[in-house]
């Protein structure tokens, strides 16, 4: 069985793409501060007959996934499989928008990626296999109102995965992206009854996303079969880009 | 160490790490044309070298690395 490692793997659209791969695969949850909802998933993956270990990673921080990697590889092996779900949002209209709020968001979801794809990548490499997936969002591709930080980092992910995909596929590695639509999960929630009608009004599919719409296709991905898919960007939205 | 004794670590990396002929591994040989490796092969074996011997490599010092003798050479200067 591969190994998983999925960033953010506790919460929203991480927790569902471990239960998702936890059917064929070992998986890390790798959480920052969900400590409880981690374990939690861990004992209802192992408990359902599969193989999960959760470990505590700050992705935007290099020495941080050093120690994590080294207890995921004493434990599962290297890592094959790696989804780079883990971010945050600061949001707020760019003339308002505080430094520390572009830098953090920037740090974590575009910088911690980098950081732990580089030391993913050097195994995968030597292994000569592997599957990336970068969750981005939609906003990355048409950005978004009070985002600008979010839909940059997301935007950037695009160019990070399409650019992994033309240096690795000589070693079948691929790297692709996943834009989710609104899915309801945490990051989503503060979203009123009344603008989810609006935002459902303008979709295809009738309904907000759930995040096993988004698990279902990082699953599809990390299949054997799917090598011939890298540097591709798939919206999983409802029909919200067409 | 002395030279040949690299020379013998960074041969078993080639044949090891990349799978190539340990007839073809010699210190004369060009490491893209004749042992076929491309950019990516060499990556690999910098991050092999490194592990192994416990050092860094700097870009600038591989632009000049043109054969096995020449990654040899540079090893040994900093080991």
């Amino acid at each position: 069985m591969k190994t998983a490692l999925v960033t953010g793997g506790s919460r929203g659209i991480g927790s569902a793409t471990c239960k998702a791969l936890s059917t064929n695969h070992k998986v890390v949850i790798g959480y920052s501060n969900s400590k409880e909802e981690a374990k939690k998933l861990e004992e209802s993956i192992n408990s359902n007959g599969g193989n999960a270990m959760s470990v505590k990673i700050d992705i935007s921080d290099k020495n941080s996934i050093n120690i994590a990697f080294e207890e995921i590889e004493e434990s599962y092996g290297i890592v094959e499989v790696l989804v780079n779900n883990a971010g945050i949002t600061k949001d707020n209209i760019l003339p308002r928008m505080k430094d520390s709020e572009w830098d953090d968001v920037i740090q974590t979801n575009l910088t911690g990626s980098y950081l732990i794809t580089q030391r993913a990548i050097k195994n995968m490499m030597k292994n000569k296999w592997g599957r990336i997936i970068f969750i981005s969002s939609v906003v990355g591709i048409s950005g978004n109102q009070g985002q600008s930080n979010y839909a940059a980092s997301k935007a950037g992910l695009i160019g990070l995965a399409k650019s992994v995909s033309k240096e690795m596929g000589a070693r079948n590695i691929t790297s692709n992206v996943i834009a989710p639509g609104y899915i309801e999960t945490d990051m989503t929630s503060f979203l009123s009854e009344e603008n989810k009608e609006i935002i459902i009004e303008q979709l295809s599919i009738k309904r907000i996303g759930k995040p096993e719409d988004i698990a279902n296709v990082v699953a599809f991905l990390c299949k054997e079969e799917s090598e011939y898919i890298t540097g591709q960007v798939i919206a999983v939205d409802g029909g919200m880009t067409t | 160490m002395e030279v040949n004794d690299v020379f013998e670590k960074v041969k078993n990396l080639f044949v090891d790490e990349l799978g190539i002929e340990e007839s073809k591994v010699s210190m004369e040989a060009k490491l893209e044309e004749d042992l076929e490796i491309d950019s990516l092969g060499i990556v690999e074996v910098v991050m092999a070298f490194e592990d192994e011997f416990g050092i860094e490599i700097d870009d600038d010092e591989l632009a000049d690395v043109k054969t096995v003798g020449e990654a040899v050479n540079l090893l040994h200067s900093k080991i």
